[in-house]
């Protein structure tokens, strides 16, 4: 097991992390599960399982499907409940020098409160919003697709707790630099993007959808171009730091995001395929440091970014 | 033969390809180097395999324990091709290298002095590999398939079992009829004091539903679509008759038949 490089150190508004790479929420479990495969200090942070105040059972029928290059994803949010999360997992989860972030779902804008609230704990480095989740109140459209919904749960959270607040984008929207604007005017110390995109399969022998959620949340590397595409954008429109993730397999890929003003990175639906990813990459990052003589990791964030302000979004694609 | 190298984690391995033969119209056999999995496997546990170089398939594919040789350090798997990935399989030649995750999940409980096992289709696979571990206690078996080419197996249960019962759907080998047709009668000898199933959902209701009414201790083997196999997706989720929730792949996939709802 090879030792901690300090040039991989990174800070994201005051939270520190030993490696750049990250498992994305929903693809790691809560960690633990992954002891047998790699050395869990060894990850810059692990981003549980959404979180909800009561456990949930998820979706039943068929909960994913292979797609090109990715995979849809109806899981439904199953987990154990934030109250189990403090009691049983994270005083495991403490024992290793990974930071723990939670990501937390609720229906509404009260119940993201009273989840921030329990989880202001010590052992707790940050708590990660994810917004795609149905607004109960507003008849069930998720409050990450729009920027005034996605600011109201920012702001009740950022009112119930004195941790970090990253706010997870949802790339479900025509304008992402308008939702990162809004969240990080709320009250977003960082922000983490991208989440899944929504699609779909239909089994043509049955001729009914393969989900049994009809429609999932696509990941895997068909959706990194996208992904790549908006956190250069949001890079240039926001001053905090981005965690990027969507499809990243290889540390090329976690270097593109990086280089696209991504602070640090997460690996999701990599973990299902080579569960040491994220110990691995932190290793070759060290290499690419040393062949490229770089001094640190930090050199590279949004390298390849324009001038700020000779461009402010994307131009014409047609 | 026997050079087998870990990729640098406890559970992952390179095993290489030592031969593969042809079942039936689309069932294959493969035999495996892999001595570290040989050594640890218990019946009823499975591997995910990577079966292809880079992206296509992504993810990997489980695949279930047929057989295991810890003196060999050999592991046999029987798969039926039914897409890409196992596609990708069947074209392997002798000396290919597969990337596999594994030993996975829970296996069987070997209990009972008198144990009956019922397979049904692809399930048979894991059911040969818990007859080794049940022996040299007599041990009989079920095996329900549609026609009999599906039954390649008989020959291969012959060796270590008591007897051997079959049934198909349209009668072609056997008693026609599903594994019911002939469960009922097996279990009023009153003979047996373990039951040890595998196959469609459906089928395993129904046997356990059999096995508790003759007070038989009955378990199931289940599968389901999984993306890591490692307990970390939750896209194997099957529900427990307490009220939770249990994963398939690092719960199970063998279950007490009263614990889980098929
Ligand atoms: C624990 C476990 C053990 C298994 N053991 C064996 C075994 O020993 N031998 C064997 O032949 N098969 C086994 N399977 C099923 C095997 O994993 C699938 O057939 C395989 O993943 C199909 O991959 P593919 O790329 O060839 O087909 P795909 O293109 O992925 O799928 C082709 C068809 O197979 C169906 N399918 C895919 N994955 C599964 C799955 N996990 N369960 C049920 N249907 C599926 C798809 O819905 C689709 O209709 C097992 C599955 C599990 C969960
Ligand atoms: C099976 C699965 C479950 C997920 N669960 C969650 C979740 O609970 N909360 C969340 O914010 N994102 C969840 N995600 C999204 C991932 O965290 C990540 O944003 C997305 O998959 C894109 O990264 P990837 O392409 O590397 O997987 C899930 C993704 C997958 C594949
Ligand atoms: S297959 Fe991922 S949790 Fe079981």
């Amino acid at each position: 097991m090879s030792k901690v490089d300090s040039r991989l150190a990174v800070n994201l508004a005051g939270l520190q992390l030993n490696s750049p790479v990250m498992t994305a929420s929903g693809t790691f479990g809560f960690g633990l599960e992954f002891r047998d495969f790699l050395d869990l200090n060894r990850v810059g942070a692990v981003m549980v399982k959404g979180t909800t105040l009561a456990p949930r059972a998820g979706n039943s029928g068929q909960r994913a499907v292979e797609t090109p290059a990715g995979m849809l994803n109806c899981i439904g949010l199953e987990n154990p409940g934030v109250d189990k999360f403090l009691n049983e997992t994270l005083p495991q989860l403490r024992e290793y020098d990974t930071q723990v972030i939670v990501n937390i779902a609720g229906a509404t804008e009260d119940e993201y409160a009273r989840l921030a609230e329990k989880l202001t704990v010590p052992g707790v480095a940050a708590l990660e919003l994810n917004i795609s989740c149905p607004n109960v109140k507003q008849g069930g459209i998720a409050f990450g697709t729009c920027p005034e919904s996605a600011s109201g749960v920012v702001r009740a959270v950022r009112n119930a707790t004195d941790k970090l607040v990253i706010t997870k984008l949802s790339p479900n929207v025509t304008d992402i630099v308008a939702m990162a604007k809004a969240t990080v005017e709320a009250g977003s110390d960082i922000l983490s993007l991208i989440n899944t995109l929504i699609g779909m399969k239909i089994d043509i022998d049955r001729r009914r959808p393969v989900l049994g959620n009809v429609i999932g949340g696509l990941s895997g590397p068909a959706i990194r171009p996208v992904a790549v595409r908006m956190v250069y954008q949001v890079a240039q429109a926001v001053d905090v730091p981005i965690i990027g993730m969507g499809g990243i397999m290889t540390t090329e890929d976690a270097l593109e995001f990086i280089l696209a003003g991504a602070s640090a990175v997460a690996i999701g639906t990599g973990n299902f395929v080579e569960p040491e990813l994220a110990e691995r990459m932190a290793d070759e990052l060290s290499a690419y440091l040393d062949k490229t003589g770089t001094a640190s990791i930090t050199e590279l964030i949004g390298a390849a970014l324009p001038e700020r302000q000779t461009r402010e979004g994307g131009g014409c694609t047609c | 033969m026997g050079k087998v190298k870990t990729l640098g984690d406890k559970r992952r391995f390179s095993a290489t390809l030592v031969q593969q033969q042809q079942m039936n119209h689309d069932v294959y056999r493969m035999v495996l180097s892999a001595p570290e999995i040989a050594a640890m496997i218990k019946p009823g546990q499975f591997l995910q395999l990577k079966t292809g170089r880079l992206m296509d398939p992504l993810l990997r594919r489980p695949i279930s324990i047929a057989d295991a040789d810890d003196g060999e350090g050999t592991l046999q798997l029987v798969y039926r091709v039914v897409g890409e990935g196992t596609k990708y399989l069947a074209g392997l030649q002798q000396g290919a290298e597969i990337d596999i995750l594994g030993p996975l999940g829970n296996g069987f409980t070997l209990q009972g002095e008198r144990p009956l096992i019922v397979g049904g289709g692809m399930g048979i696979a894991p059911l040969l590999y818990l007859v080794r571990a049940l022996c040299p206690k007599p041990v009989d078996v079920l095996l329900a398939g549609r026609e009999a080419s599906e039954l390649f197996w008989i020959k291969l249960f012959a060796e270590r079992c008591q007897a051997v019962h079959v049934t198909t759907d349209d009668g072609s080998l056997g008693t026609k009829g599903n594994a019911l047709a002939l469960l009922p009668q097996l279990l009023a000898q009153g003979q047996y004091d373990m039951l040890y199933t595998c196959g469609p959902d459906p089928m395993m209701e129904a046997v356990a539903k059999e096995a508790a009414k003759h007070g038989v201790p009955c378990q199931v083997s289940l599968e389901r679509y999984m993306a890591c196999g490692i307990g970390a997706c939750l896209s194997c989720s099957c529900g427990a008759k307490d009220g939770s929730r249990k994963k398939v792949c690092t719960d199970g996939p063998v279950f007490w038949a009263e614990e889980v709802m098929l």
